[in-house]
């Protein structure tokens, strides 16, 4: 059975133009989110992660941004959309937390206020009743002493609770897609499993589909069904979590795997990917990864790969032979266990 | 709340007492005087005293007016009388016109409050208008020439923009005399003609100071997670810069309370320029006349209003900001 495709994104562009120069911060970007799944994307800071979800929101002033492309959501192109029918989708269909939940908040108004407020720009009802409705969705997002919690102050909640606010309030019209933008950076490691563990049971429980945006590669691996690894504005490698953390295909995505602690082979070297991410202003030319890729060769500068299934099963984005991926993988494993025994 | 409240009065009740306690080691234990000594006065010889008794006093009289001031008593001790004093109303006398400071100050407190409370409610009302269009529209030529027209506001000196417009409207266009203050209570449209123009000048320098606060405030909070939190729920724009005036305009609560208060105990130069009969002339005059218990009066009593104009706004902040009321 094919599962609906909630999101497509299709080769968006969102430039910003600064007094430095333009500002690629995504820069041909395609992807497709399903309904049930959740999608993972990660990346560096500035590899156009968030970009991507905030132009979808319609939270990049469009005045300060080139944006080009397409994001379709249920079919719909929401970059045609004026701010208006905008303003409908936002909240109601697509729903979107952040961050940092201590400052997502507002610290003047009560939580239950703000989730009240939230339901009722979408859907006229008494506000007794839409008391009511805030009251049991902070129930149902593990906040204990609903009824008492709905009247305090963002403040007087951990943070923990904070980010389970942030998710009652996405929840309050049963979304079709929830976009999470690294929604446990700021959180303890304890509180962290929590938020993730209730993320994936709101997702099983509405049915609706989740992007998860994080750094956080374990999380990717313990919950997303598949994963996009972005670098520099663009895709790198896409593909299901077997497909990208079994037999990952791209150098960058090499990176990443191996610069993470993994508590089955303990002792195993971390190696940090040489150099730091590209100036968005001024791209390297060709693969933006070739720089700091030390498996690059001469067609590495000249042109920019596009992200396709090049033999390996998965989309990607690396000029280097299916052959030679495969090779230099197993090589860059069997040197990491080696030197960890 | 209950509490925030009461260790707010006791503070303000400390602060009063710290006042009164400097005001009276400046004025009394330090006494600048007249420099004049009266031979044969001896222990009698008090600045205070020698002065009050005028030209060529017999040294009798200084004695005598040392006496009945209690100026030969130890410093507590007068210092214990003065509070004394104080706690029953009595501000003591007018060396100058002998009349009682309290019913000095509190006749001419209805001037100095029309002069402040008009004057605040103009600024508050405009500056706060003018940088909330100047933040909303920004980059606008609105934003543009009202920040220009705040740019010069804040940098003419009141005392200079004062003097030009007495200059232009008394002086070019007779549309305005100085020197016709009316009380509201005997003349209400005599006031008001008397009133506009000290407004005005009160009033520009303030409204461009918070125009521009306000319109820093503003594009601030836009900025903050929250803001983008409302938008993201698919708030109206409407309700959106609501959310984002409750933060930006609640620090406008805490200047304004304070300003208020300051003027409240005279606003010296204004007062002057437009020969106001406020208290901020009152302790000009007092204080070219060496009129020590009504400079002690009305010191006091600016100081007085700037306390409980802190205690009003720490109180008025606790119930805006609920992160003061429960810490």
């Amino acid at each position: 059975m094919a599962q609906e495709v909630l999101l497509e994104v299709k080769d968006l562009h969102v430039h910003f133009p600064t007094a430095d120069g333009l500002v690629k911060a995504v820069d041909g970007l395609n992807f497709k989110v399903l309904r049930g799944e959740t999608f993972g994307i990660v990346g560096e800071s500035g590899s156009g992660k968030s970009v991507t979800n905030l132009t979808a929101l319609g939270l990049i002033k469009r005045e300060t941004a080139q944006i080009s492309g397409e994001i379709l959501f249920k079919g719909q192109d929401l970059l045609k959309l004026n701010s208006e029918e905008l303003r409908k989708v936002r909240g109601k269909e697509l729903a979107m937390i952040f961050q940092d939940p201590f400052a997502c908040l507002h610290p003047f108004y009560r939580v239950g206020d703000q989730l009240v407020e939230a339901i009722l720009c979408h859907e006229k009802m008494p506000k007794k009743q839409a008391a009511e409705r805030a009251t049991d969705l902070l129930a149902s997002v593990g906040i204990p002493h609903p009824k008492e919690r709905f009247r305090d102050y963002p403040h007087q909640y951990s943070g923990g609770m904070r980010q389970r606010a942030m998710i009652a309030m996405a929840l309050v019209h049963n979304p079709d897609l929830l976009i999470a933008d690294e929604p446990t950076t700021a959180l303890d490691v304890t509180v962290q499993a929590q938020i993730i563990e209730l993320i994936e049971k709101v997702k099983t429980e509405f049915n609706i589909g989740v992007i998860l945006i994080t750094h956080d590669l374990g999380v990717i691996a313990d919950v997303a069904q598949r994963v996009l690894v972005m670098y520099a504005g663009r895709g790198a490698e896409m593909g299901t979590i077997d497909e990208v953390f079994k037999s990952p295909l791209h150098p960058y995505t090499w990176g990443l795997l191996e610069s993470i602690p993994r508590v089955d082979s303990k002792g195993t070297r971390l190696v940090p990917i040489e150099g730091s991410p590209p100036s968005l202003i001024n791209k390297p030319a060709g693969c933006a990864f070739h720089p700091r890729c030390p498996h690059r060769f001469e067609k590495c500068d000249k042109e920019i790969p596009a992200m396709q299934d090049r033999g390996g099963g998965h989309p990607e984005a690396c000029y280097l032979s299916i052959e030679d991926k495969k090779r230099i993988w197993a090589e860059r494993e069997a040197r990491r266990t080696k030197a960890a025994s | 709340m209950f509490q925030y409240i009461v260790r707010r009065l006791i503070w303000a009740v400390i602060m009063t007492l710290l006042v009164i306690s400097t005001v009276f080691v400046i004025f009394f234990v330090l006494p600048g005087g007249s420099g004049r000594n009266i031979e044969g006065a001896g222990k009698c010889s008090s600045p205070i005293a020698i002065m009050m008794a005028g030209r060529n006093p017999r040294p009798a009289l200084v004695c005598n007016i040392v006496k009945r001031l209690g100026l030969d008593k130890p410093v507590y001790v007068q210092y214990g009388r003065y509070v004394g004093n104080l706690l029953q109303g009595d501000m003591g006398y007018s060396y100058h016109s002998s009349e009682p400071v309290r019913d000095a100050i509190f006749r001419r407190l209805p001037a100095t409050a029309s002069l402040a409370i008009g004057a605040s409610f103009i600024w508050l009302v405009f500056g706060v208008a003018i940088g909330i269009v100047s933040a909303l529209r920004r980059r606008s030529f609105m934003d543009r020439a009202s920040m220009f027209f705040a740019l010069v506001g804040v940098s003419l000196p009141t005392f200079f923009l004062g003097l030009v417009l007495v200059f232009l409207f008394d002086g070019r266009l007779n549309i305005y005399n100085v020197a016709s203050y009316q009380p509201i209570t005997s003349d209400p449209v005599a006031w008001l003609k008397s009133m506009w123009l000290p407004w005005i000048v009160l009033a520009y320098v303030s409204m461009a100071v918070y125009a521009r606060m306000v319109r820093g405030n503003l594009l601030e909070v836009m900025g903050e997670d929250y803001i983008r939190t409302a938008r993201a729920k698919g708030l109206r724009e409407k309700s959106v810069t609501r959310h984002a005036l409750r933060s930006a305009l609640t620090p406008v609560v805490t200047m304004y309370g304070l300003d208020l208060g300051i003027l409240l105990g005279g606003a010296v130069i204004t007062e002057s320029i437009f020969n106001i009969p406020g208290i901020g002339s009152l302790a000009v005059d007092a204080i070219s006349n060496q009129d020590l218990p009504t400079i002690l009066g009305t010191t006091l009593f600016a100081g007085v209003f700037v306390i409980i104009a802190n205690l009003v706004v720490d109180i008025a902040y606790a119930s805006l900001d609920p992160r003061v009321r429960y810490s």
